[in-house]
């Protein structure tokens, strides 16, 4: 409520006039103007409002918003309206006050029907099934260029990204795949101690690191931390208009910027699988032989015999598409960007979003398929 | 004067609305044309729309003869190879410094040695007064500096057209003068054509030979003319509001 105050006075009976003082501040709360209302509807015969306003009387726009409400009121009920008593800015600022309302447009909230709703979904998809791939040809087209030796990109960029996807992250990636690797030995050994069976915890961490769990690991990481920078990268060359300075030189994006950064993340995934599988196994390692008392040279030989190669590979092949998701989503993200602030903000989390989903629905395929074929 | 632009019956929409229609002007060589108008009436869609980025709705742009959209791929290629463009926040590539900034063009489409490439951007940078930052990177460097540097690249392979989005925009008056200096050298002193964006009424007239006025209510051109001519002669209030910043006749009409 507001701290002013408000006392009323009658000239010659028909002109109500308001004696202000007080504050009439935002910060004192808005004045309301159901008391002048309660005054005009308990004196008919009212034709004007008029104000006088004391010395210690304070105002802001708070007391603006009281003067349009009270001059609202006035018009309806065809009472003359007058603020000559008053300070003179404040005639301007009313004078400001319908001018600027009457500017307002409506925004528009049109409810679509139903079967339009759908219909605009089912467009909507076909629309991001076409851009992708045509952006996924633009890469293929790319690649052919790169392949021919015709592709343009800097290879000091190429060689920039590369560190920054591949040794970079290993301090992640170690302290990640020792701690899966060890989890991985604790929940074995709880199950295998029931059988006295301790030592296959060698095979169960070696096993499930190599042939899934380093590669997942990885790409998860690997999701979040490049996959989001090349989204926000692409997506702030975007807003700051250096794709467009690209493509006036004839410049192609795909070749300039998005191969070099596909073909980074293609080459170090799986390298960084193989680094993840072999912390694992030492997390477990560690696990095993300093927690649990098992024999270290007989838990590195149960490794060793149950790894197979086969394992080996499916891991490999895993990191590699994996490498591709995660760089296609990234980089499609933000290419696709808008040119804001907010933009880039889900740019970045939807390529994180889109890479962790597609991995997860890849390494279902892949398993099922492995699965059928008996690997 | 030989015509280097054209354009006929442009019509422009950004996302799914129409910006501009019927638009027609032409761009005489060596001059320096102004397309000027308020905050979103369209003049940036229209320059995107010249330069390449986005296909008009309706309606051709010539360059010396050659309808550009009509064109295929290699030969709009080969147009833009001919403009050189300085976008409004210069848009140098933020992982290379000034002087990788200006060579990549010349690498790209030039056939001189690494050596001679070099001597070329210092000599670019030199023109627009920045000689000594060829090893800066464009985060180093201020805004005026940044829009300098990108008219460096945009030099680089000396091209028959220039454009300006809005080039002194977020600029102090003295770095805004200086622009606008450097647009008039580089009309006479390397003869090229020049397109600028803008509504900075003081480079409107600083500047342009010839200018056309949007306006974003009709959506179309509704003056054109020598900038100077259009405010002593123009009776249309909303060219003389526009060019008066509305302090003179028309203001508030």
């Amino acid at each position: 409520m507001s701290s002013g105050k408000l006392t009323f006075d009658y000239l010659e009976s028909k002109i109500l006039q308001l004696k202000l003082s007080g504050d009439w501040q935002l910060s004192a709360g808005l004045p309301s103007a159901d008391e002048v209302l309660a005054q005009l509807d308990s004196h008919a015969g009212i034709t004007g409002v008029s104000f006088v306003a004391s010395q210690d009387f304070k105002w802001d726009s708070a007391f603006i918003s009281f003067l349009f409400k009270l001059r609202s009121i006035s018009k309806e009920r065809n009472i003359r309206f007058t603020v000559l008593g008053l300070p003179p800015q404040i005639e301007k600022l009313l004078k400001l006050s319908p001018a600027q309302a009457e500017k307002i447009i409506p925004h528009k909230t049109v409810e679509e029907p139903f079967l339009d709703s759908i219909g605009s979904r089912v467009i909507g998809v076909k629309n991001t099934t076409l851009s992708v791939l045509s952006f996924l040809g633009d890469i293929v087209l790319a690649f052919k260029r790169f392949i021919c030796g015709k592709a343009f990109f800097r290879k000091d960029d190429f060689l920039a990204i590369v560190q920054r996807c591949g040794a970079d992250a290993l301090g992640l990636v170690s302290l990640i795949s020792i701690l899966v690797g060890m989890i991985l030995a604790f929940i074995g050994a709880i199950q295998l101690k029931m059988f006295g069976a301790q030592i296959y915890i060698a095979d169960i961490v070696g096993i499930a690191m190599v042939r899934v769990m380093g590669a997942i690991m990885t790409a998860i990481l690997m999701s979040g931390r490049t996959g989001a920078s090349f989204a926000a990268e692409l997506g702030i060359m975007q807003a700051n208009e250096e794709i467009d300075a690209l493509k006036t030189l004839g410049v192609s994006p795909a070749e300039f910027l998005i191969m070099p950064r596909v073909l980074a993340l293609v080459i170090m995934m799986p390298l960084l699988t193989i680094y993840a599988n072999l912390m694992g196994i030492a997390g477990g390692f560690i696990i095993s032989t300093g927690v649990l008392g098992l024999n270290p040279v007989e838990y590195f030989n149960h490794t060793i015999t149950a790894v197979k190669l086969n394992n080996l590979w499916l891991g490999l092949i895993q990191g590699f598409v994996f490498g591709i998701i995660i760089a296609v989503s990234g980089c499609y993200r933000g290419m696709q960007c808008e040119r804001s602030s907010t933009g880039i903000g889900e740019a970045t989390t939807s390529a994180v979003v889109t890479a962790i989903t597609a991995i997860v629905i890849a390494t279902a395929i892949i398993t099922f398929v492995c699965q059928i074929i008996g690997v | 004067m030989e015509t280097v632009i054209e354009v006929k019956n442009l019509d422009l929409v950004y996302g799914d609305f129409l910006v501009m229609r019927g638009l027609n002007f032409n761009v005489k060589k060596g001059e320096i044309f102004v397309i000027m108008g308020g905050s979103g009436c369209g003049k940036s869609t229209l320059l995107k729309t010249m330069i390449g980025l986005n296909p008009p709705q309706k309606g051709k742009i010539l360059y010396s003869g050659l309808s550009f959209w009509d064109e295929d791929e290699q030969a709009r290629q080969d147009i833009m190879r001919r403009f050189g463009v300085l976008y409004q926040g210069g848009a140098l590539w933020s992982s290379l410094t000034l002087g990788e900034n200006v060579a990549l063009p010349l690498q790209l489409y030039s056939s001189l040695s690494a050596l001679q490439i070099q001597d070329v951007v210092l000599l670019k940078l030199g023109l627009v007064g920045l000689g000594g930052y060829a090893d800066f990177y464009p985060a180093e460097l201020s805004g005026g500096m940044r829009k300098r540097a990108g008219l460096a690249r945009a030099i680089a392979l000396d091209p028959d057209v220039i454009f300006f989005d809005e080039p002194s925009a977020g600029l102090d008056p003295l770095s805004a003068k200086m622009l606008d200096d450097l647009i008039l050298e580089l009309r006479d002193d390397l003869g090229a054509t020049i397109v600028v964006v803008t509504h900075e009424l003081a480079s409107i007239f600083t500047v342009g030979d010839n200018a056309m006025l949007l306006d974003a209510d009709t959506k179309t051109a509704i003056a054109q003319g020598a900038p100077k001519d259009l405010l002593a002669n123009s009776k249309d209030p909303r060219v003389v509001k526009f060019l008066t910043r509305g302090e003179k006749q028309g203001a508030g009409k």
